[in-house]
């Protein structure tokens, strides 16, 4: 079993570890939510890299991935547990067939754990012998607040009742990452049983190193034009701004047309994977792409000097 | 490190009462710290220890901040109570640091308001927080543009009237019934069309005869958010008043109303209108809009919403209402483009135009005619006749393209 961090510098070496290029304050809060067991909730605009921390420390700790992808309606059958329905019923005919006729004893045999279908929620909550599992509760606003309120008491206190059986508690608490988009606001009950961590887009210089550890393959001059380039789209009034999640696909894009240097025509012709909205696109296509490039190669080649 | 951890173990009174006045004042400055978050944040500086001041500082962080707009504020607070990194050092080495609060306050203008407050002894803050705004004699700007942007926080009680009374309290007590939509979710029903399974099995436990009996199940339902666009410009000034009693009894009726009011700028009401009692609901509302009566920039206002607020609030299938006249100060320019994303974004747009219980109201102007092609429904508001009638409206699904949603386009085009 591989230990946790025993402090934040540990914490940050963890990260880097599982190839994540991470700031020193989300290593802080990352290392208060291991050692003090209690979930991180993780906020920040889409392709941040959010979901990415559950992975990587499942990862390096070498834990089990437990995910549960959140949508509207998500309800307990499909998040918690549900019967083997099909099961119960041949028991139950089974029984009557042997000419059991105690019903509570049926009852008892029907509702057990033989006959209960384990969804994310109690898989996270089981022992396992590498550790407790890591468990990503991922875009938890797209749910909605029933199912929010439902997740206090096993966020808290991991622990989830079961009317049938009883309470099932986890001997060791899973490694809770919780991750929010924040198209809607959640619950202060809920954010303050967490850590809390709103993540940046990263500046000029992280960026580059991320491209260098998740794009290899672009060429050093081209992951400077591209940092660049993106680093003042996010200047401009954009509807959604670029994450690195697009900015390493833009990379890697690029790579692939085997392209040494930026210049307008390819911008304008790969600019679908960096920009998501035909508004956005629109503004930025053509002249306004040749004069933040402009700017960016002055720039680059002031540095250089 | 091991020694801090000790440090925050063997003296864990002098650690734990600053931590707990720095919580103190980050709650005078209205974020939600209590106790519990207090004693958090002893825990976890014990834990994460103190030897750097970006990992004190981080650590506060992750236990204080709940949302993103509360940074800020934790940032200032911090900085200007561990101001002094000797504070720290000092703190290490067992001594007791002092508020630096006194001095802070003389620099003004870069700390945010709501800290300085804070700081400020109590009674301070009484002092200043009833300061008296010199009355205004607003000019009546109804069926005008007015052209200057006029930030002043406008009293409640200059705009109330003795017979707008009975009015009023008719309001207070009406009822939205919002059309309910299917979630995914399921409850139990004797005459819904999805066999219960769970409930089948409970219930032949208890027949204990040869026969299962079938328990069904059916959709829950729901009704979607609403989402509130009230525009508070000079030209709307003499609806508003109504207009935010009628905001207010709709925000308690139910939950998941989001209301927002624009003039120059736009406005998160939602909090303000969640105070049970009226009076004290809007005169929150009056502190918290800088923009009364002043001109419109509804394009601006939208592209704000659009921007910031559209996939936060609008996110399950919102029904939003949009409250103005639509005359705007700047030609409706970039309004067509923002209103055709705002349509996009939502189940049903419906604007409420106080303009249109003038029979032969004509959409004439740029700002009227920019709007129209992008809603759903068009439908007056100036009296409790028209907001029975806007009851009924939001009851039901409505057709897709209502026949006199057609004979205003044209007219408008």
């Amino acid at each position: 079993m591989v230990e946790l961090p025993q402090s934040v510098d540990e914490a940050l070496a963890l990260l880097q570890k599982g190839d994540y290029v991470a700031d020193r304050s989300l290593a802080t809060a990352l290392y208060l939510a291991l050692s003090l067991k209690r979930p991180l909730f993780v906020e920040g605009e889409a392709g941040v890299g959010k979901t990415e921390i559950a992975k990587v420390l499942s990862k390096t700790l070498k834990r089990r991935l437990v995910r549960l992808q959140c949508y509207e309606g998500l309800d307990v059958a499909s998040a918690v547990y549900e019967w083997n329905y099909a099961g119960q019923m041949v028991e139950i005919r089974l029984a009557e067939a042997a000419g059991e006729t105690d019903r509570q004893a049926i009852e008892h045999g029907i509702f057990s754990e033989r006959f209960l279908i384990k969804r994310p929620l109690l898989q996270a909550l089981e022992p396992e012998p590498s550790g407790p599992p890591v468990l990503l509760i991922d875009e938890i606003d797209r749910t909605d607040e029933p199912f929010e309120a439902y997740l206090l008491e096993v966020l808290s206190d991991f622990q989830i009742t079961i009317p049938e059986i009883g309470t099932m508690k986890a001997k060791d608490p899973p490694i809770v990452i919780v991750t929010s988009n924040r198209t809607r606001e959640v619950h202060d009950a809920l954010k303050r049983r967490c850590f809390y961590y709103w993540v940046e887009y990263p500046d000029a210089e992280r960026e580059l190193a991320i491209l260098a550890v998740k794009a290899p393959h672009a060429p050093a001059a081209l992951s400077a034009e591209i940092v660049g380039f993106v680093q003042k789209l996010r200047e401009v009034d954009l509807f959604k701004l670029p994450g690195v999640a697009e900015t390493i696909d833009w990379a890697e894009a690029l790579s692939q047309l085997n392209c040494m240097a930026l210049n307008p025509d390819t911008i304008n012709d790969t600019l679908g994977t960096l920009l998501k909205y035909q508004d956005d696109i629109a503004k930025i296509q053509g002249s306004e792409a040749s004069r933040i490039l402009g700017q960016v190669k002055a720039e680059l080649t002031a540095a250089g000097d | 490190m091991t020694d801090n951890r000790q440090v925050g173990r063997e003296m864990p009174g002098r650690l734990a009462e600053n931590i707990m006045h720095f919580g103190r004042l980050l709650r005078a400055a209205g974020l939600p710290v209590g106790t519990g978050k207090a004693l958090d944040a002893v825990q976890a500086v014990t834990t994460a220890g103190i030897t750097r001041r970006d990992d004190f500082y981080w650590t506060l962080h992750a236990v204080f901040v709940n949302r993103r707009d509360q940074r800020d504020m934790f940032d200032q607070a911090f900085h200007v109570f561990w101001r002094n990194p000797a504070i720290l050092e000092r703190m290490m080495s067992l001594l007791l640091p002092t508020m630096r609060g006194e001095e802070a306050l003389a620099e003004g203008p870069a700390l945010s308001r709501r800290v300085a407050e804070a700081l400020r002894p109590p009674d301070l803050v009484d002092a200043t927080g009833e300061s008296v705004e010199p009355d205004e004699i607003a000019l009546d700007a109804a069926m005008t543009w007015s052209g200057d942007e006029v930030l002043r926080s406008k009293d409640f009680e200059d705009m109330s009237s003795g017979e707008t009374r009975e009015a009023l309290s008719v309001i207070r007590r009406m009822h939205l019934p919002l059309m309910r939509t299917p979630t995914r979710r399921f409850q139990s029903d004797p005459t819904g069309r999805v066999a219960d399974m769970r409930a089948t099995l409970r219930a032949a436990l208890r027949s204990g005869s040869d026969f299962i009996p079938l328990q069904w199940r059916r959709r829950r339902t729901r009704h979607p958010p609403l989402v509130v666009l009230c525009d508070i410009s000079g030209s709307m000034d003499r609806y508003v008043r109504m207009l935010l009693h009628f905001l207010h009894a709709v925000t308690n009726d139910r939950d998941r109303v989001n209301t927002f009011l624009f003039g120059t700028r736009l406005t998160n009401v939602t909090r303000h209108l969640r105070h049970k009692d009226v009076d004290a609901a809007l005169a929150k509302v009056g502190q918290a809009v800088e923009d009364w009566a002043g001109g419109t920039r509804i394009g601006h206002c939208l592209h704000a919403f659009n921007s910031e607020w559209s996939r936060r609030v609008l996110g399950q299938g919102a029904v939003v209402l949009l409250i103005s006249d639509g005359l705007d100060r700047e030609d409706g320019r970039e309004l067509g483009g923002e209103m055709e994303r705002l349509h996009k974004s939502c189940r049903k747009l419906i604007w409420l135009n106080p303009l249109l219980r003038y029979e032969r109201f004509e959409p004439r102007s740029l700002g009227v005619r920019a709007i129209l092609p992008h809603v759903d429904e068009f439908r007056p508001v100036h009296n409790l006749e028209s907001l029975a009638d806007l009851a009924q409206a939001l009851g039901s699904e409505g057709p897709r393209r209502p026949e006199p949603m057609a004979r205003w386009r044209e007219a408008a085009a």
